[in-house]
């Protein structure tokens, strides 16, 4: 009988630690966590030391504290009684509300600067490419506080309205007053309105949402999806019989009737602001730190967007346009069948990474003096507490997780429109 | 026979063209009128660009030079008939200010420095950016620069720099040293480790020493004095530097195939790019200092430009990435079947083709970073925006808006746009190499 022996065991030395490539990388990786633990450590301590001396202890307790300031632009319930922490939840709000509106005017600008770039038209390409270079080549800072002192310095001060034969006069039949105090616009009014309901969270995180806007979110999103249905329905009868019947009405109908009636049920009307005294009283007030913001953003990132958009179109190549025109597609539908198709694979991702430059230059919200998080959390908040290590920390992960759910979405764009060759 | 022949012999003279498609009016009638659209947009543009000049010339067209202050302008106007809000700029802040908007408060007799200091990063950039033109000597000097930089711009002895430099020169005799008797591994580990114990413990005895023996040096010029576009310039220079060899780490970080130093590099390169600047700002104005061990003290400039050199390394580390996964695979499998290892095929092979094809894009992470320096001014330095706060808030030119903002937007645009024209003459060089 005979029996296996093991292959003689080599001896471990400490020397293959750094010489055999086997236990070389796992050497490596331990040094370099090793050192990031010990970096980590050294801020810790550090910190706690510093802050010790200081004689501040790091907690969240401050969040719950009356933040007593006020917040000029909010989208919930506040007063200054409330809290820190509904004071940052309605900075939050502020900011994702300037970042939507400027990504949407930043991308509808973009994309028609950058087809006007690429036009035959020689003054237009001019103007557009001038257009392109001016916002791309001056921080946005500057852009914002320029915009902030055009708003300022050459708007009619509400008092230009008065009298009998006034200095400045309301724009679109009296509904809308462009003054040096911000923009006063129409607001929406329900007199039978159903009133708010209370979404979710409690206390400091309270969210009411008034009932009218989900109805209306409701009624449309319902339409919506049922006039997809009927397009989807047309397009197999098309691809059986070859002809599309006629769908446009009864999908117009169906989007529009049922939100109109709902509107008339709830008594849908407009506030109209009026000037009462020195100010204008009424309708919604669009403040000028919101409007410079997002003005500013907006302008800045459209000349970002042009290019994305103009080396988009460029990208796909001649070729395809040819190719569909040969088999005799027409010029619109070469456009909406082809080549977007094939443009927006490369304009999209770089698109998103522009929205989230956007949002994340919405922070120098704080130079002129716009209540988003970095105007709540990490100013007023900042400086009433002095909790500088809290807030900012705090206001960092806020963005963080923005971004990085932003990224998430893009990430799953691109595995999902991704070319997947042989 | 008769030579009558039904076909012509001689060749007609050329006619000229119709008048209407040639010249200016034929390019016309191509390029602006070719259709009902194309007219419109035209006319559109052209409208724009009237109401645009007709109220921007006669606002700038103002004899205000030599105003000495709001009011005097206001008068200057006044006397040619013009009055109101908008009659004419008041220019006068600008020759009264200018110098103030390029160097803060640096001391004038010491303004020759940063202009020396800005004048040879050119010349240290030459062998960089056109290498093809340039002697390859000069590479010395670029890679002197980094010591006579902060030697020009902030003063002091002249031995601190010398002495820093002193220690690379050790790290590069220990290494080779060591290398030779040992393995390079171990001659890396210890020429860091000789370096950083150089720095931490010999530089200031030595250096301290040295200049009482030798008093060499420049006057020192305190951080707080700089300001305005110096200002700009040095954290946007001296942040792209350094964040250029921490970007290439980080870049080799992510790409490599060890797990923790892969998810340590993609943890700080996504956290960075996922928070705005303005926030790191904030770190360094308010958390830096508590960060730090007690005792250490470093001015906000300092800490400014820590923070903006973390910043661009993690948009760097990406431009560089994105250099690394543009080379063919090619040239990988070529290192390695030549036997070099992963230092040699990195220092060899990738990274001098990996770095010139990332050189655009280190210049608008530049031109990016550059831009953003003016946030500086939220947390209270004098870059130009916030110069042109502080000018405000003296009495002869309190409310003038325009023509500062004007001017400082005219710097940043005339710097920008260079810049990125430069860089896209070189991705023109660069893409005939490949294609």
């Amino acid at each position: 009988m005979t029996t296996l022996t093991d292959p003689p065991k080599e001896s471990f030395r400490l020397s293959m630690l750094i010489y055999d490539t086997r236990y070389r990388s796992m050497t490596i990786q331990i040094i370099a966590l090793i050192g990031f633990l010990l970096l980590l450590g050294m801020l810790v301590t550090n910190t706690a030391q510093n802050l010790a001396t200081l004689g501040k202890e790091p907690s969240f307790r401050f969040l719950g504290e009356p933040a007593s300031y006020d917040i000029n632009q909010r989208l919930l319930e506040y007063t200054s009684r409330d809290s820190h922490l509904r004071a940052a939840l309605l900075g939050l709000l502020n900011t994702l509300v300037v970042a939507f509106l400027g990504c949407i005017t930043a991308t509808i600008l973009g994309v028609i600067i950058g087809v006007l770039r690429l036009s035959s038209n020689w003054v237009v390409a001019k103007l557009t490419t001038i257009y392109v270079e001016i916002f791309r080549n001056v921080p946005v800072l500057l852009w914002i506080v320029f915009t902030m002192a055009i708003m300022i310095e050459t708007m009619p001060a509400p008092r230009a309205f008065k009298g009998e034969n006034p200095v400045a006069t309301m724009a679109l039949n009296d509904s809308v007053a462009v003054t040096n105090r911000g923009i006063y616009i129409p607001e929406p009014l329900f007199s039978r309105s159903l009133g708010d309901v209370h979404l979710l969270g409690q206390g400091s995180m309270r969210f009411d949402v008034s009932l009218d806007l989900i109805a209306i979110v409701l009624v449309l999103g319902l339409s919506l999806w049922g006039a997809a249905k009927i397009k989807l329905r047309a397009d197999k009868i098309q691809e059986k019989t070859g002809e599309r019947p006629r769908t446009w009405h009864t999908r117009l109908g169906l989007i529009v009737v049922p939100t109109a009636v709902l509107l008339v049920a709830l008594g849908f009307h407009f506030g109209y602001p009026e000037l009462k005294g020195f100010n204008f009283k009424g309708g919604t007030h669009l403040r000028n730190s919101l409007i410079a913001l997002w003005l500013a953003l907006s302008l800045y990132t459209a000349a970002f967007i042009a290019e994305i958009v103009r080396a988009g179109i460029l990208a796909v190549s001649h070729g395809q346009t040819e190719a569909a025109a040969a088999l005799g597609i027409r010029p619109g539908k070469i456009m909406s069948l082809v080549v977007l198709p094939q443009a927006m694979r490369v304009i999209i991702p770089p698109l998103i990474s522009n929205w989230l430059n956007l949002t994340k230059n919405s922070s120098l919200a704080i130079a002129v003096g716009y209540m988003d998080i970095t105007g709540t959390l990490m100013g007023i908040t900042l400086n009433q507490t002095g909790r500088e290590l809290e807030t900012v920390l705090l206001t960092m992960l806020i963005y963080l997780s923005i971004s990085l759910s932003i990224s998430a979405v893009m990430n799953w764009y691109n595995k999902r429109v991704k070319l997947v060759e042989r | 026979m008769s030579d009558i022949s039904f076909v012509r012999t001689e060749m007609l003279p050329e006619q000229a063209p119709p008048p209407s498609s040639v010249g200016a009016i034929g390019w016309a009638r191509a390029n602006l009128f070719s259709s009902t659209l194309n007219t419109a947009l035209t006319l559109a543009a052209v409208a724009l660009i009237y109401y645009v000049l007709a109220k921007l010339v006669p606002w700038a067209w103002s004899p205000t030079w030599n105003a000495t202050s709001l009011k005097n302008c206001r008068e200057i106007l006044a006397e040619l008939g013009r009055e109101g809000h908008f009659s004419g700029a008041c220019w006068g802040v600008i020759r009264d200010r200018w110098v103030q908007l390029f160097m803060g408060f640096y001391p004038a007799e010491e303004y020759w420095r940063p202009i020396a200091a800005f004048i040879l990063l050119g010349v240290a950039l030459l062998p960089i950016l056109y290498s093809d033109k340039v002697p390859s000597k000069m590479i010395w000097f670029t890679g002197l620069y980094p010591f006579l930089m902060p030697l020009l711009l902030w003063g002091g002895s002249i031995w601190t720099p010398i002495m820093v430099l002193a220690g690379f020169v050790l790290a590069y005799v220990v290494y080779r040293a060591l290398t030779e008797r040992m393995s390079e591994l171990i001659g890396l580990i210890a020429a860091v480790v000789a370096a950083v114990l150089w720095w931490l413990l010999a530089v200031s005895p030595l250096s301290g020493a040295l200049a009482d023996l030798i008093p060499l040096g420049l006057e020192p010029v305190d951080s707080r004095k700089f300001g305005g576009m110096m200002l700009s310039l040095t954290i946007g220079v001296v942040s792209i530097g350094f964040s250029l060899p921490i970007g290439i780490v980080l870049a080799l970080g992510r790409q490599s195939d060890l797990l923790i130093v892969k998810a340590l590099c993609v943890g700080f390169i996504e956290f960075i790019r996922g928070v705005p600047l303005i926030t790191l700002l904030f770190v360094a104005s308010t958390l830096l200092n508590i960060f730090m061990p007690p005792g250490t003290n470093f001015d906000i400039i300092m800490r400014v430009i820590i923070m903006a050199t973390l910043f661009a390394s993690a948009y760097m580390a990406e431009v560089i990435r994105g250099g690394l996964a543009a080379l063919p695979k090619g040239q990988y499998e070529g290192a390695d079947s030549l036997g070099l290892d992963y230092w040699q095929a990195q220092r060899l092979i990738i990274m001098p083709q990996a770095l010139k094809i990332s050189i655009p894009g280190i210049v608008s992470t530049f031109i990016g970073l550059f831009k953003d320096t003016t946030l500086v001014s939220v947390i209270g330095l004098l870059d130009p925006l916030g110069l042109s706060n502080a000018i405000r808030a003296d009495a002869n030119w309190n409310g003038v808006v325009w023509e500062l903002y004007g001017f400082i937007a005219l710097m940043f645009f005339v710097f920008c746009f260079s810049m990125s024209r430069y860089s896209m003459y070189l991705e023109r060089k660069l893409q005939t190499g490949h294609r």
